[in-house]
Parts: structure tokens; C-alpha cells; sequence
């Protein structure tokens, strides 16, 4: 059986497991069952390279009599695994995902400055080293051989590391994002909904938050320029990491941001007041968006102007929860 | 009244005048009851629209099931009514609480709780050469988690997905999505039919495949 494929772990972000991966099924070292425990954290935190026919392996090896009782102790040991693993995501609150996507994002800044320094120092001793992250990460596996090599290299297994804490921050994101805020991760995607959380300082704050203001979360020197009187409105803050924004045409980034911050508010308000995903919010800025990317078409085909219903308008933050 | 594109266990019966599908097993989602049996809604559930469609799913009853993106356990808990042993994964856990409150009482539905786009992760649990793969994840690159999970499935195992456009990409049209999503499938399965869904679910398509 050839090993399964996960593309490399691009997508979704790698953990660290997939060196550990072996070819035991999760029975392997829970020999009887007085341990439940050991079982159903077997089965939620291991893996397998390819799958096989546990249910023969385990009658062959003696862990059960028949597959008819193998499945009948699996049933068992999966709803238990499934409840815990359940509980233990949802007892994640929105608090715990601040402190996450805030030490993601200082482990970023941190490994990239460090990486710099790294790359600055081993230039003058080590001529083949590069730039960056990847850089540091190639550097972390050579062989020093005297006191200031090792500490270059020394520094280079730092940054690796940090970077490597980054990236399972990240996985962490993904994982508890769905579970504080299921219609705002699935909207936004996990690391944006946790920004979006962290700067409003919590789910609660971001729900009571008018639309305008979401839509600008992040880009407060700008907004505070603007109300001074010296700056055009801000058309989007963080939002723009999000495909809706980034992807539509500049003329249009407005109506996008505008639209997108409408249903981030809705569902930062349903994920706080009853925490049930619903399917309709999602279909709802998927038909508008539709209509706002087809603007783009239609402008291509006859160049006539469009009905000045454009950016720049955005302006206050009574617009956005009900656009048309 | 058995029907035999039908699988065993699958029944169509009538509820208050109307034939509907219908498993045998306790309610999961407060659906219409006669006895043991319980409606098998089809615009609730994709499976349940493509049977209704007299799509040939592959599905005879008793097979082995791999579920990938079970949610509350609508669907599954009634595959896992006329089928075998069914692994249930499901990536959300507010749904999975529910899930694993239907799987409580079906002796041979396994709730776990993984992301479908990362099969290492239950591949010591879940047991090779199962007879079918359902798929239903609104995810985009849903070509890719059904390209990653064909590990699982046996040589003349049959794949039943359902495709949905809007997942994808919504900007572009359903029939281009589903033209790259089937091309990206071809490198894995065959595909042996398309029905669209779209009396049941807008925008969506349903395919049954099995490997190559």
C-alpha cells in the first residue's frame, strides 16, 4: 500500500506529525481495556502513513476475539475519543484565541527580524548561506567548527524554531477558530477571524461592533487621519487579507470591503448570541459577491460608466449591515 | 414496496399520504416517523437527493463506509442504518457533538473527529479497502481531499460526492467549476456519472467514481 499524499502539508498548514507517522493502528500498545483514556487518545492524536485492514490485524495480534468484537470496542473507543476531543475544542474561548494569534503574529516579526541578523552575520562566514527564514533553516544544519560559527549557527537553529512555534500556532488557529466562532471562520478563515477577534479585544466586542467599524478594524491611523481631516476614508483594514477583498478589481475593493464587513458583523453576532453555523450567511455574500466580480465583466464589455454607486462613499459606519 | 435500485434497508414508505425514503434506526434530527422507520429527507441531504434521482450510487446495503464531512450526522446516520461499519469524519466540532449523539445508539457508525483534507490523521483508524467513499465537504479543492482519501477506498470501491460550485469558486459558472473539479478527479477515478442535484440543492452535482 503506497503512503497517502497531503500534498506536502501546504495546505492545509504542516505539524509537525508527519515524521512520526508509522504503520501501527491505534489499538498498537493498548493491550485491555482498563485503560478507555489511552485508547481514545490513540485514536485522536495518532496517525498512519496508509491505512490497512485493521480489523484482521487486531484478531491476528490478539487485542480482540473477532471483528465483530473489534467493532464493537472501535464504537466504543471513538464515540469516547469524539466527545472528549469535542469538549476539550469548544471549552477554547475567544480569549485563548487572542493570546494565539497575537504570539503567532509576534513569532513572525520576531523569526523574520532574527533571520535578518542571521543573514547579515553568516554572509561574511559561511558564502553560500541565503537570505530569509529558509535561509536560517539551511544554516541550522551545518557544522560549526569554531566559537563564532556556532553561535551563528547557533542563532540559525533559533529562528528556526520560532518559526516553527509560528507555523503551529497557526495549525492551533485553525483548529479553535471553528469551534469560538463557526460562521466567522468559515467566512473569513481562521487566522483572519482570529485577527479580527483580537482587535475588537474579544467575540463579544466584535459583535456589538457596527459593520463600518469592521470594516476598517486595523487600519485606525488611517481612520483617525481621515476624521482629522487630512486623509480620504480608509476602504478596508484587515478585511484585505480576505480573497473577496484582494481579488476583486481596485474600482471595486470598496463594494467588496463594504459587503464582506456587512456579513462578518452578522456572523460575529451569531457566533456570539447562539454559536450555530448557518449556511444562508454564507450563500447570502457569495450571491453578492458574484454580483459586485460581474461589474468587472459588464464594464469590459460596453466601457460605458457605471452608476456612481462606487468607492470612495464608504464612508460612515452606519452603511454596511444591509447592502441592498 | 421495495424498489431495486434501492439499497436493502433503504425503503420507500408513506409518510402523512406521501412516499418518501425512509432507513431503520432511532431519530437523529426530529425527522417524520412511522414505528421504526424515519424519513430520509433529500433536499436535507445530498445522498438522499442523488437516490431519489435513481442515481446507481453503488450502494446495496452492508458496505463498508468512509463519511468525509459528516456535520451533525443528517446523512450519515442513515447510511449507517442499511450499511456496515461507517467512519464518520467531521472537521467542526459543534456539529460533531451532535454526530457523536447519533452515532451513540448505531453500533457500527465511528464518529472521528478530523480534518478530511488530512487523512494521515485517521489512517490508523479508519481500515483500508472500504466499499465506498461519501463526500460532502464544502471546502474548496474538494477534488484534492477526494484524491487524497482514495487510499482508502478498494479497487472496485465506488466514490459518491457532491460537488459544490459555490465552495469552489462562486465568481465563476457552476458548469465551469464542475468541468475543473472532474478534471482534477480524472487523475485518480473514473468517473462513471454526473447527475445534476440542483431539484434538490442549487448548484450542485452529484458523481459517482471509482479508481482507476
Amino acid at each position: 500500500m503506497t503512503d497517502i499524499d497531503e500534498g506536502g502539508g501546504t495546505n492545509p498548514p504542516a505539524v509537525a506529525s508527519t515524521a512520526t507517522d508509522g504503520d501501527a493502528g491505534w489499538f498498537a500498545g493498548v493491550t485491555d481495556d482498563t485503560d478507555p483514556e489511552l485508547a481514545a487518545n490513540r485514536v485522536q492524536t495518532g496517525s498512519a502513513s496508509a491505512p490497512r485492514d485493521w480489523p484482521s490485524i487486531a484478531v491476528n495480534e490478539g487485542i480482540v476475539d473477532s471483528q465483530t468484537a473489534y467493532y464493537d470496542r472501535l464504537h466504543v473507543v471513538t464515540t469516547a475519543a469524539t466527545r472528549s476531543a469535542v469538549r476539550e475544542r469548544e471549552r477554547a474561548d475567544d480569549q485563548q484565541l487572542v493570546h494565539a494569534v497575537r504570539a503567532m503574529d509576534d513569532c513572525e516579526r520576531l523569526a523574520n527580524e532574527l533571520a535578518e541578523r542571521v543573514a547579515a552575520w553568516a554572509g561574511s562566514r559561511f558564502p553560500s548561506s541565503s537570505p530569509g527564514i529558509a535561509g536560517a533553516r539551511a544554516l541550522a544544519t551545518e557544522d560549526p567548527t569554531d566559537e563564532l560559527d556556532r553561535r551563528v549557527v547557533s542563532l540559525a537553529t533559533r529562528v528556526s524554531e520560532i518559526a516553527d512555534e509560528r507555523d503551529a500556532l497557526e495549525a492551533t488557529i485553525e483548529q479553535t477558530a471553528p469551534a469560538v466562532a463557526p460562521n466567522l471562520a468559515a467566512m473569513a478563515g481562521a487566522t483572519l477571524a482570529a485577527r479580527l477577534i483580537a482587535l475588537a479585544g474579544g467575540l463579544g466586542s466584535l459583535a456589538k461592533k457596527p459593520a463600518g467599524t469592521v470594516q476598517v478594524l486595523g487600519a485606525e491611523d488611517a481612520l483617525f487621519a481621515h476624521l482629522a481631516g487630512r486623509a480620504p476614508s480608509p476602504k478596508h483594514g484587515v478585511i484585505y487579507t480576505h480573497e473577496f477583498v484582494r481579488g476583486t478589481r481596485p474600482d471595486d475593493r470598496g463594494s467588496a470591503a463594504r459587503a464582506l464587513a456587512g456579513k462578518l458583523a452578522l456572523a460575529a453576532r451569531v457566533d456570539h448570541y447562539s454559536g450555530v453555523y448557518r449556511e444562508s450567511l454564507h450563500d447570502d455574500l457569495r450571491d453578492r459577491m458574484a454580483t459586485i466580480r460581474a461589474r468587472a465583466r459588464e464594464d469590459g464589455k460596453n466601457s460605458e460608466s457605471d452608476e456612481s454607486d462606487e468607492n470612495g462613499e464608504n464612508s460612515e459606519e452606519t452603511r454596511g449591515g444591509h447592502d441592498e | 414496496m421495495s424498489d431495486p435500485t434501492l439499497p436493502t434497508g433503504v425503503e420507500r414508505r408513506a409518510f402523512d399520504g406521501t412516499s418518501r425514503l425512509a432507513t431503520r434506526g432511532p431519530p437523529v434530527y426530529g425527522e417524520a416517523t412511522d414505528g421504526e422507520w424515519r424519513a430520509w429527507d433529500p433536499t436535507r441531504s445530498k445522498l438522499g437527493g442523488m437516490l431519489e434521482l435513481g442515481v446507481e450510487t453503488g450502494f446495496t446495503g452492508g458496505e463498508t463506509v468512509l463519511y468525509l464531512g459528516a456535520a451533525a450526522g443528517t446523512t450519515v446516520s442513515h447510511v449507517a442504518d442499511f450499511a456496515g461499519p461507517t467512519y464518520a469524519v467531521e472537521f467542526a466540532p459543534r456539529p460533531a457533538r451532535d454526530l457523536v449523539a447519533a452515532a451513540e445508539p448505531r453500533e457500527r457508525l465511528f464518529p472521528l473527529l478530523k480534518d478530511a483534507r488530512r487523512p494521515r490523521t485517521y489512517a490508523h483508524v479508519v481500515e483500508s479497502d472500504v466499499d465506498v467513499i461519501v463526500q460532502d465537504v464544502a471546502t474548496r479543492g474538494q477534488a484534492t481531499v477526494a484524491n487524497r482519501n482514495a487510499a482508502f477506498l478498494a479497487d472496485d470501491g465506488r466514490l459518491v460526492l457532491a460537488i459544490k460550485a459555490r465552495s469552489e469558486d462562486v465568481t465563476a459558472d457552476p458548469e465551469t467549476v464542475y468541468a475543473d473539479v472532474l478534471a482534477e478527479l480524472e487523475t485518480t477515478y473514473e468517473v462513471l456519472e454526473t447527475t445534476p442535484l440542483d431539484r434538490f440543492h442549487a448548484d450542485h452535482l452529484g458523481v459517482v467514481a471509482t479508481p482507476r
